[in-house]
C-alpha cells in the first residue's frame, strides 16, 4: 500500500486556495443524489453534518447519547484559538501555524496545520453568527485570554464553558437541518462496524442501544467523527462513553492508524483520590494564566501549604522556564509535575499532587476579578474536593486527556479506505506529538465546517450516484459478525466485571505507556495486555441480554476493542525510539531531561496497517518534510 | 475520608411498557468523597458480581455539563444540593443511616426507557422547531463587526448555560418545559444575531412545547430551584413578553 498525503503543490499560503480551486465540484442537482453517513455529533460531526446538509447532501448522523447536544465536546472548558490578532499583539496566521507545529514538536504535516490556522478566523465569525455568546470586553468587542505554548492572547472563550457553547452552536445548526429534512438524526445508536464494498466505504452496522436491534445503513461515503481514545487508560478526563470502537473497526477493515502512542497527559487535573473513581476531572489550563505552580522545596515536607514560607517553596516552572513560566506547553508541565513527585516533593494525602496557587493573583487583582474569571472552575473544584481555591491552593496532577494519534488521513481528510473520511480528534492530522490548548475545538470545527464540505466532493465526483441499498451481502455479513460477537460476549458468564478488567488494562497503560516510557516497561506491557485480553474473553461477566438497553454489554464491546488497540499503542511507542512532545522515551533525553527528538530517524508519521488477527501490523512511514519552518529543539526557557 | 452506609430504594423497570417498582438495597460502605454516580457504580459492580442486572442510569461527562445524568433523589431532581447535577453531587452531603429514594425524571412528555433512563427527545424537538439562528456555514461577517455590550453577552450566556438535562420539567407540578424554552429564546433574543427571528422562534417553540404534551407554567418556581445551572425564571418573563409581542404584533403565523 502506498500512502499518498495528497498535499497540493505551491507555496504554503496558497495551497488551500489552489486545492479548493482544483477540487472537483458536485453540481447542486447531483448533491441531492448522494447520501452521507456521519458517525458522531461532537464538534466535528455536528458541524460537518450541518454544513454538508446545507450544501444539499442527504445526511444521516449517529451518536451514542440520547441527544447530539451531549457529545464529549460539551466538556471543553478553556477556549478556542484563532489568528484574529484582535489584541494587536503580533499574532498572525503564520504565528498560529508556527506555534501549533512547534507545540506538536515538529511531528505534524505543515500543509494541514497551515490550513487549520487559515480557517481559524472563519470559525470565530461563524460561531458568532450562530449566536455563540463569547466573552466580551466592556466596549462590546470579543475578549481573549492566553493559553499554554503561546506568547500572544488568541484564545476566545465563553466563561469556562467554551466547548458547551460551540457545541450548542453546531447542534443548533444541525437541528435546523433536521427540521429541513436534510439530516436524519439517529441517537442512541452505536456504530459496530464499517461496511466495505469493492474496496470502498459504503455503510455501517449499528446497534440500537435501546432495543438491541442490529441495523444496517448504506451511503456513498462515511464520515467518522467519533472522538479520541483516552479511555484506553480507564481513568481519563474523557466522557465515560468515549471509545475507540468505530476507529478500531475501521482499522480492521483497512484504514491505517497513525501515531497511536501520541497521548496527551494534561497537567491540571484533580488528583486521583480513591480506587472507586470512575473518571478524572480537568481543571482548565486557563488557570495557569493566574495560578502559580509550586511544591515544597524539601522532600517529605508535609506541612499545610499556608505554613510553608515563601523561601521554602519551589516554583519549579517559573524557575526552570523563565520566559514561559507557568504557561509552558502541557507535556512539559506534566512531566515536571511527575518529576517533582518522583523527587518526593508531591503534596496531598497521596503525595501525587502539586499546588496551583492563586493567592498572588488575588492580592494583585482583587478577589472579585479572579472569581469572575474562574468562579465556575473553583466551584467545580470545591464540589469535588470540599476545598475552596480562593482560600487555599488547588491540588493538581496530570491525567490522560487527549489523543493526538488517530486514523491516518490525507489532505482531503480521507483515510486509506476510499470513501471513509475522518474528522476531529478521531484523526491524527494536526497536532503532531502534542496538542496546544484551545486547538482541538478549532480543529474539530475547521474539519467539519470548512474542510470536509470542500474535500468530500473530490471523492463523490469520482463515484456513481446510483441509489444505495443495504441488500448487498457485505451488509448481511458485517451485521452477522456483529451479532455473533455480541452473543459471544454474553455467553462468557465469568466472574469479573467489565470495569475490573478495564481498570487493569488502564494501570498497565498508565505505568508503561503514560508520561514516561522505556523499552523494558513497554516490552512487559506487551506481555501483560494479551493476558488481560484472554482473561476478558474467558472470565468477564455481562448480566442481561442483547435485546434490550444493556450498559454492561455496551461497555464490554468497547473494552474488547481497547484491549486490542492498547497493544498497537505499545507497539507504536516501542518503535519510536526518540522522544517527541508527549512521547518521552527515557532513553532519549537532553541533559536537562527534556524530550530529545531524533529528526534524522524519526521525522515521520508512524502508520500501521492491519494484517489480520494472527499477524503483526505492517509499518509504513509518511515522511514529514518541513519547507517553511526549521525544526528546532523546543525551548520554553 | 469517612464512610457511611445508606439504604437505597431505587426504581427498577425493565422497559417502557413493563411495570416498575422501588427495590431496596443496602449501599454497603460508601466513602463520603464519592460522587453520587460513583456510589451507584459501586452498587452496580456488586450487583453484577452477584449475577443481577445493574441499575441502568444515563451519564457521560460526569462534570455537570453534558446534561445526560439525572434522577429524583428524595423528591428532588438531581438531589438536595443547590445548583448541582447528580454527577457532581457528593456523598459527603448525606449522613450515615440515611434512606435515599431514587427515581427517574417523570413527565408526560418523557418516557421511562429502563430503570432511571428516560427518553427526553422532546427537548430536542423543541430546539428543532426553532431554537437556532438561520445561518449557513460560510460568509459570516467579521466576528467583531457588531459590538455586543458586555452586559448583553453575559446575560445571553446566563441563559445559554442550560445543559438540557430536563430537571426543570421533572420538578414542575405541571411538567412544563417553560424554563427550557425560555432559556433558549432569551439566549438568542439577547444577541443581535438572534433578533431577526425572535418572534417566529418564540411562537414556534411555545407551540411545539404545547404539542408535545408539556404542561403550562403557573409560576410555581420549582424549575428554577431544581436547575443545576441556576437558570433564572426571569427568562420566563422574557419569553412571555416575546411570545405576546409576537402573537399580537407580528405577521408571523
Ligand atoms: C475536559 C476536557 C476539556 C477540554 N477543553 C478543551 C479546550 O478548552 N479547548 C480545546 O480546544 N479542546 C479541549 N478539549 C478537547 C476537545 O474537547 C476534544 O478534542 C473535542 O471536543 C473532540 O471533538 P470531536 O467532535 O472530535 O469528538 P467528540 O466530541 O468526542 O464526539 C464524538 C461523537 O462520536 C459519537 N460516537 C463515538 N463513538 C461512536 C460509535 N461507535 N457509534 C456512534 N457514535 C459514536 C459520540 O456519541 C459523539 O457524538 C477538552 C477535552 C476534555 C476532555
Ligand atoms: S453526567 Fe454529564 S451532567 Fe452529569
Amino acid at each position: 500500500m502506498k500512502l499518498d498525503p495528497k498535499v497540493p503543490g505551491g507555496p504554503l499560503a496558497e495551497k488551500w486556495d489552489k486545492h479548493r480551486f482544483d477540487s472537483k465540484l458536485v453540481n447542486p442537482a447531483n448533491k441531492r443524489k448522494f447520501d452521507i453517513i456521519v458517525v458522531g455529533a461532537g464538534l466535528a460531526g455536528a458541524s460537518a453534518s450541518a454544513s454538508l446538509a446545507e450544501l444539499g447532501y442527504n445526511v444521516k448522523t449517529f451518536c451514542l447519547q440520547d441527544s447530539p447536544r451531549r457529545a464529549h465536546s460539551i466538556a471543553a472548558q478553556g477556549g478556542i484559538n484563532a489568528a484574529k490578532n484582535y489584541q494587536n499583539d503580533g499574532d498572525s496566521i503564520f504565528r498560529l501555524f508556527y506555534d501549533t507545529i512547534k507545540g506538536g514538536d515538529f511531528r505534524a504535516r505543515e500543509a494541514n496545520v497551515y490550513r487549520l490556522a487559515q480557517v481559524s478566523n472563519n470559525i470565530i465569525d461563524q460561531c458568532v453568527a450562530q449566536g455563540v455568546p463569547f466573552a466580551r470586553e466592556y466596549g462590546g468587542q470579543l475578549a481573549n485570554r492566553s493559553f499554554g505554548g503561546a506568547q500572544v492572547s488568541r484564545t476566545f472563550y465563553a466563561r469556562g464553558q467554551t466547548g458547551q457553547q460551540l457545541l450548542l452552536g453546531a447542534y443548533s445548526a444541525l437541528m435546523r437541518q433536521v427540521k429541513k429534512g436534510k439530516v436524519e438524526m439517529l441517537s442512541r445508536r452505536e456504530m459496530l462496524d464499517l461496511v466495505i464494498i469493492d474496496g470502498q466505504a459504503r455503510g455501517i452496522v449499528t446497534r440500537n442501544m435501546l432495543t438491541g436491534g442490529i441495523e444496517t445503513h448504506a451511503a456513498h461515503a462515511v464520515v467518522l467523527a467519533t472522538g479520541g481514545y483516552g479511555n484506553a487508560y480507564f481513568l481519563s478526563t474523557n466522557a465515560m462513553g468515549s471509545n475507540v470502537t468505530a476507529a478500531w473497526r475501521a482499522y480492521k477493515k483497512g484504514a491505517c492508524f497513525a501515531n497511536p502512542c501520541f497521548v496527551q497527559i494534561h497537567p491540571t487535573c484533580i488528583p486521583v483520590h480513591g480506587s472507586y473513581q470512575s473518571k478524572l476531572t480537568l481543571m482548565s489550563e486557563s488557570l495557569r494564566n493566574d495560578g502559580r505552580v509550586w511544591v515544597p522545596k524539601n522532600p517529605g515536607d508535609t506541612r499545610p501549604p499556608a505554613e510553608i514560607p515563601e523561601a521554602e517553596r519551589d516554583y519549579y516552572l517559573e524557575n526552570k522556564y523563565p520566559s514561559f513560566g507557568n504557561l509552558v506547553p502541557r507535556d512539559v508541565a506534566s512531566r515536571n509535575a511527575k518529576e517533582q513527585c518522583d523527587l518526593g516533593k508531591g503534596v496531598g494525602s497521596t503525595r501525587l499532587a502539586v499546588y496551583l496557587d492563586f493567592s498572588e493573583a488575588i492580592n494583585r487583582d482583587g478577589a472579585s476579578v479572579i472569581f469572575q474569571k474562574y468562579g465556575n472552575l473553583f466551584h467545580m473544584y470545591e464540589k469535588i474536593t470540599a476545598a475552596n481555591p480562593m482560600h487555599e491552593p488547588m491540588m493538581i496532577f496530570p491525567a490522560v486527556h487527549y489523543t493526538m494519534g488517530g486514523l491516518w488521513v490525507d489532505y482531503n481528510l480521507m483515510s486509506t479506505i476510499p470513501g471513509l473520511f475522518v474528522l476531529g480528534e478521531a484523526n491524527f492530522s494536526d497536532h503532531g506529538a502534542n496538542r496546544l490548548g484551545a486547538s482541538a475545538l478549532m480543529q474539530g470545527l475547521a474539519d467539519g465546517y470548512f474542510i470536509i464540505p470542500y474535500t468530500i466532493g473530490n471523492y463523490l465526483a469520482t463515484i456513481s450516484s446510483k441509489p444505495n441499498d443495504t441488500g448487498h451481502q457485505a451488509f448481511r455479513q458485517t451485521a452477522d459478525d456483529a451479532t455473533e460477537k455480541i452473543s459471544k460476549l454474553l455467553s462468557i458468564k465469568g466472574k469479573k466485571t467489565v470495569d475490573e478488567i478495564h481498570r487493569e488494562l488502564g494501570l498497565v497503560m498508565w505505568d508503561a505507556c503514560g508520561m514516561a516510557r522505556n523499552e523494558e516497561g513497554l516490552q512487559k506491557a506487551l506481555d501483560k495486555i494479551p493476558a488481560i485480553r484472554d482473561e476478558f474473553w474467558q472470565n468477564v461477566t455481562i448480566p442481561g441480554s442483547g435485546q434490550e438497553l444493556n450498559q454492561s454489554l455496551e461497555r464490554a464491546g468497547r473494552v474488547a476493542d481497547f484491549l486490542e488497540f492498547a497493544e498497537l499503542m505499545v507497539v507504536d511507542a516501542l518503535s519510536r525510539k526518540e522522544s517527541c512532545g508527549c512521547h518521552l522515551r527515557e532513553e532519549s533525553q537532553t541533559e536537562e531531561n527534556e524530550a530529545k527528538r531524533d529528526d534524522a530517524n524519526y521525522s515521520h508519521v508512524s502508520v500501521w496497517e492491519y494484517k489480520g488477527k494472527d499477524s503483526s501490523p505492517e509499518f509504513h512511514k509518511e515522511p514529514l518534510i518541513f519547507e517553511n519552518v526549521q525544526p528546532s529543539q523546543r525551548s520554553y526557557k | 475520608m469517612s464512610k457511611i452506609e445508606l439504604t437505597l430504594k431505587i426504581w427498577r423497570q425493565a422497559k417502557s411498557d413493563a411495570p416498575g417498582r422501588l427495590q431496596t438495597y443496602a449501599s454497603g460502605p460508601i466513602s463520603t468523597d464519592m460522587s453520587f454516580l460513583e456510589m451507584l457504580d459501586v452498587l452496580n459492580e456488586r450487583l453484577t458480581r452477584e449475577g443481577e442486572e445493574p441499575v441502568a442510569f444515563d451519564h457521560d461527562c460526569r462534570e455537570g455539563i453534558c446534561g445526560m445524568c439525572g434522577a429524583v433523589v428524595n423528591g428532588h431532581p438531581h438531589g438536595p444540593e443547590k445548583e448541582t447535577t447528580l454527577c457532581q453531587l457528593h456523598m459527603r452531603h448525606f449522613k450515615d443511616g440515611d434512606t435515599l429514594v431514587i427515581e427517574p425524571f417523570r413527565a408526560k412528555a418523557y418516557k421511562i426507557e429502563k430503570d432511571l433512563v428516560v427518553d427526553r427527545s422532546s427537548l430536542d424537538k423543541m430546539i428543532i422547531s426553532g431554537g437556532f439562528v438561520s445561518v449557513n456555514t460560510g460568509g459570516a461577517p467579521d466576528a467583531n463587526g457588531i459590538p455586543i455590550p458586555q452586559k448583553n453577552a453575559e446575560e445571553a450566556m446566563d441563559a445559554a448555560a442550560c445543559i438540557g438535562c430536563g430537571a426543570c420539567v421533572a420538578a414542575c407540578p405541571n411538567a412544563s418545559a417553560m424554563l427550557f424554552v425560555a432559556a433558549k429564546v432569551s439566549h438568542l433574543a439577547l444577541l443581535p444575531q438572534g433578533q431577526p427571528e425572535q418572534a417566529r422562534r418564540a411562537l414556534d417553540m411555545v407551540r411545539e412545547m404545547d404539542a408535545l404534551g408539556f404542561g403550562n407554567c403557573s409560576n410555581e418556581r420549582e424549575c428554577e430551584a431544581a436547575c443545576p445551572k441556576g437558570i433564572s425564571i426571569r427568562n420566563i418573563a422574557r419569553l412571555n413578553r416575546e411570545f405576546l409581542k409576537a402573537a399580537i404584533f407580528s405577521d408571523e403565523d
